[in-house]
């Protein structure tokens, strides 16, 4: 984990700042689609094992909504919204005027498929552009894939930049919950941002901030 | 005096052995390939959750040799000897190298699955472990048990339901 051991509490300030930033964005963006108060968790920045970056989505094989893209340009890395998928039928459910759409019955319905990926290019989009705005840097999304499988599959795939150089990633976590949510577990939608290990010190430096090797 | 069976579960980029009559598990595999070698006549079985076909990929020191195909099933063909299994009689069974998200991209990474399960393949054919079956590529993710008593695999996926290999 050499390239973990020069980042300091500041450093990792520095991400939690750029969680909030863009997540909050996210939040407000999914606030007007949906016309509902969406509350945004402070955002968390962890330093943690591959094993526990599934622990932070519900365990490996808690099956999820996800939405991954790729982000290119100056600061590569990869990027998940992850919705539990009671939430994620809701938003499909509002998104679409099918309140009644459900995974178990309707696992092929295209509309409600795309609607999910619309929504989570939108929130990813506005993430990532407010980024690029705090930032100066150059961030472009690629076009996010949508997947409805277990966590660990999904994620394995948006760690294997970090896997090349290390066992631990840098987790830029941000629950996003409804206020008037009632639903049966507390797993919100996450938004989970994973630079690329090359990426973190060009972060760092648009942010005028060094890292002592 | 019956021992419960236990699970023993291997994590990402981690491998572990087994001995009747517990079972072992690793979940969600995407990309991933899951890598059994077991002794059906000694009863003991190995496990290993490999997410990337070579060590040469690594800039990470030290190697986390359950990581990549081509060190981690010489390391558990080594540690699974050790534990009392018969070279000759070790055989594969293999699962996983899914492709979970369909991109246009010409990234490499984007075909991984399809990457780890040939540098498996090819890694076992030389240490000459016959492969007896083998559940990969598509794109659903999978959790997989096995139980060196029966020496067959549980496959479990989200959208296709169980299947034994």
């Amino acid at each position: 984990m050499t390239f973990l051991k020069s980042i300091s509490d500041i450093h990792l300030d520095i991400l939690k700042e750029v969680g909030n930033i863009g997540a909050g964005h996210a939040a407000t963006a999914l606030s007007t689609l949906l016309n509902k108060k969406i509350d945004m968790k402070v955002p968390s920045v962890r330093v943690v094992s591959f094993d526990e970056v599934m622990d932070l989505a519900g365990g490996p094989d808690n099956v999820v909504a996800s939405v991954f893209l790729r982000i290119e340009g100056d600061a590569p890395g990869s990027m998940f919204f992850i919705l539990p998928l009671p939430q994620a039928e809701k938003y499909i459910g509002q998104l679409t005027k099918n309140q009644s759409f459900s995974f178990a019955e309707e696992q092929d319905n295209e509309l409600a498929l795309s609607a999910l990926q619309e929504l989570g290019n939108i929130l990813s989009g506005s993430y990532l552009s407010s980024l690029s705005d705090f930032t100066k840097l150059s961030l472009y999304p690629s076009v996010p894939a949508l997947s409805i499988d277990m966590v660990g599959a999904v994620i394995s795939f948006g760690l294997l930049e970090l896997s090349q150089v290390s066992d631990y990633a840098i987790v830029i976590d941000t629950a996003l919950d409804e206020e008037e949510a009632q639903l049966p577990d507390s797993v919100n939608g996450h938004f989970f941002l994973l630079p690329d290990p090359d990426s973190f010190h060009i972060i760092f430096s648009a942010l005028g901030v060094r890292i002592d090797a | 005096m019956h021992k419960t069976a236990e699970i023993i579960k291997v994590g990402i980029a981690d491998m572990n052995i087994v001995m009747v009559p517990d079972l072992i598990r690793t979940t969600g595999l995407g990309s991933c390939v899951g890598v059994v070698l077991y002794d059906q006549v000694r009863e003991i079985a190995g496990m290993a959750h490999i997410m990337l076909p070579d060590s040469s990929l690594s800039r990470a020191e030290p190697l986390n040799k359950a990581k990549f195909a081509n060190t981690a099933i010489k390391e558990l063909l080594n540690a699974l000897v050790k534990t009392g299994a018969r070279p000759a009689g070790i055989k594969a069974k293999i699962a996983g190298g899914a492709q979970m998200f369909q991109f246009a991209g010409s990234n490499d990474m984007m075909r991984i699955g399809t990457r780890n399960v040939e540098a498996v393949l090819q890694e076992l054919k030389e240490l000459r472990i016959p492969v007896i079956a083998q559940d990969v590529g598509g794109n659903s993710g999978r959790t997989i048990e096995f139980n060196p008593k029966t020496g067959l695999m549980q496959i479990k996926t989200v959208n296709k339901g169980n299947s034994e290999i």
